[in-house]
């Protein structure tokens, strides 16, 4: 999506993988990811301060801040584009501190998650915010896994193949918000 | 005095609240197309690629452009002559609002209380509408479904007549950078100036229903749209990962205002400009 090469990866997604990406990287994903946003990400981290078990093991998964539209019959999913990255900051580091080796959502990331991400070993992914109709075709099959009553706000397992995305943050930190916008800022 | 039946408001709505999410406006669709050619970075035109490619699937397919499907802002403008029968309004809108979104597969993104109790009312009721009544027997609605990943950029500035045209600029960029890449770019700016706080807020949503390719009737606004679309341009955010199409447009709506004051008020819209106007 990005430069020349394109990087395909398989889940599951481990810190290897994880440190050989570099911000700017275009990306294939194929595999399992799974979603889950700001209503489950607090159940979670409320469930782990009470010392419960998560839903899933997120060692070395990737998880994709998303809430989809209902499936029309006959699709695995509705549209299914990223949301807003930022509002999960608060829960990202003890999220990470489970395991999660890969995100993908949109927009920055506060100073603590990028530290925890330098920690864990994690890479950061940008899908393109409201391309929701066509990332769809990437994914194969959608199920929910915890809180159903949450609705689109659901933990779901996704099967994707060939999802495209841009590694915004690598493991070591670099941002390519930062770097892609600099040539162009002419104020 | 004409009768309307509030069932005929129902279908209406629930029809345009499935066209808004589905059919993108052809002037964002064009002003996309053109920023696709003059977008200066390689990735921003990739991005831009993607982003025209999903507008032609949503279209051809009926699928939602973006999974936010919004929260449903409705202007209603209501001829004083027209007299509506077999029901409220307000609650003809929302159950037009309720049968679009579960009949056309949209998402429910609307919670009953906003910090205690945030449970999804299932239906992306209650919409936010507004009222106003004008001269004549007709119903002129437009919905807007607007998205929180933009909304949660958007804000309000409380300026001084003496902060002037030069403050209204600042006040803009300031919420623009200060939004960054987050709200989806390339966006539409929806600016609000004058009135109360609130009035100016009205008026920044009122100016996205505005089609891109249209300015400002006074040239003096129309000027100031067009150097604030300049500036946010060189901002360097461009299509999200950088770039020089940051915004596809900067819509300004001025009211009356206060001797002391000059509020300004910004909407941000991601590219998703969605809006369905009839008239009953």
């Amino acid at each position: 999506m990005a430069d020349a090469k394109t990087i395909r990866i398989t889940t599951p997604f481990t810190e290897e993988m994880s440190r050989k990406l570099k911000a700017g990287d275009s990306v294939l994903i194929s595999g399992t990811i799974y979603s889950a946003r700001d209503a489950a990400h607090k159940a979670m981290t409320e469930a782990l301060a009470r010392g419960e078990k998560l839903p899933l093991d997120w060692h070395d998964q990737i998880v994709y801040y998303l809430g989809p539209t209902p499936a029309k019959p006959g699709d695995p999913i509705g549209s299914c584009g990223p949301t807003t990255s930022g509002r999960m900051d608060a829960y990202t580091p003890t999220m990470l501190d489970q395991g999660i080796k890969g995100m993908i959502g949109k927009g920055s990331r506060s100073k603590e998650v990028v530290e925890s991400m330098k920690k864990n070993g994690v890479t950061y992914f940008a899908a393109v915010g409201g391309a929701a109709a066509k990332i769809a075709k990437s994914v194969k099959k959608y199920e929910v896994l915890a809180y159903p009553e949450l609705g689109p706000e659901a933990v779901a397992a996704l099967t994707v193949e060939d999802f495209p995305a841009i590694v915004v943050i690598d493991s070591e930190g670099n941002d390519y918000y930062e770097i892609g916008q600099k040539p162009y800022r002419r104020l | 005095m004409r009768e309307l039946d509030a069932k005929t408001i129902t279908e209406t709505v629930a029809t345009m609240c499935k066209e808004a999410a589905y059919y993108l406006p052809n002037d964002v669709y064009e002003a996309l197309k053109r920023g696709r050619e003059t977008e200066e970075s390689p990735v921003g035109r990739v991005v831009l690629d993607q982003i025209i490619e999903n507008a032609e699937i949503a279209r051809a397919e009926d699928r939602p452009y973006c999974q936010d499907t919004g929260m449903t802002i409705v202007f209603l403008e209501v001829g004083q002559d027209l007299h509506i029968t077999g029901g409220l309004l307000e609650d003809a809108v929302n159950e037009g609002i309720a049968k679009g979104y579960v009949e056309g597969y949209l998402r429910k993104s609307v919670v009953k209380e906003p910090l205690f109790d945030r449970k999804n009312t299932q239906n992306n009721t209650p919409g936010v509408i507004y009222t106003k009544i004008v001269p004549g027997d007709k119903l002129k609605i437009t919905v807007a479904p607007k998205g929180f990943g933009s909304e949660n950029k958007s804000g309000v500035k409380m300026l001084v007549p003496a902060d002037g045209v030069e403050g209204v600029k600042k006040a803009v960029m300031d919420i623009i950078l200060h939004a960054g890449c987050n709200p989806c770019p390339p966006m539409v700016v929806g600016v609000g100036i004058g009135g109360t706080m609130d009035r100016a807020a009205v008026l920044s949503k009122k100016a996205l229903t505005r089609p891109t390719n249209v300015r400002n009737a006074s040239p003096e606004y129309a000027k100031l749209e067009e150097e604030l679309l300049e500036m946010i341009n060189k901002t360097g955010i461009g299509p999200q990962l950088g770039g020089t199409t940051t915004a596809l447009a900067v819509n300004i709506e001025w009211g009356p205002t206060h001797i002391a004051g000059l509020p300004v008020a910004v909407s941000i819209c991601c590219h998703a400009m969605r809006h369905s106007e009839k008239t009953l």
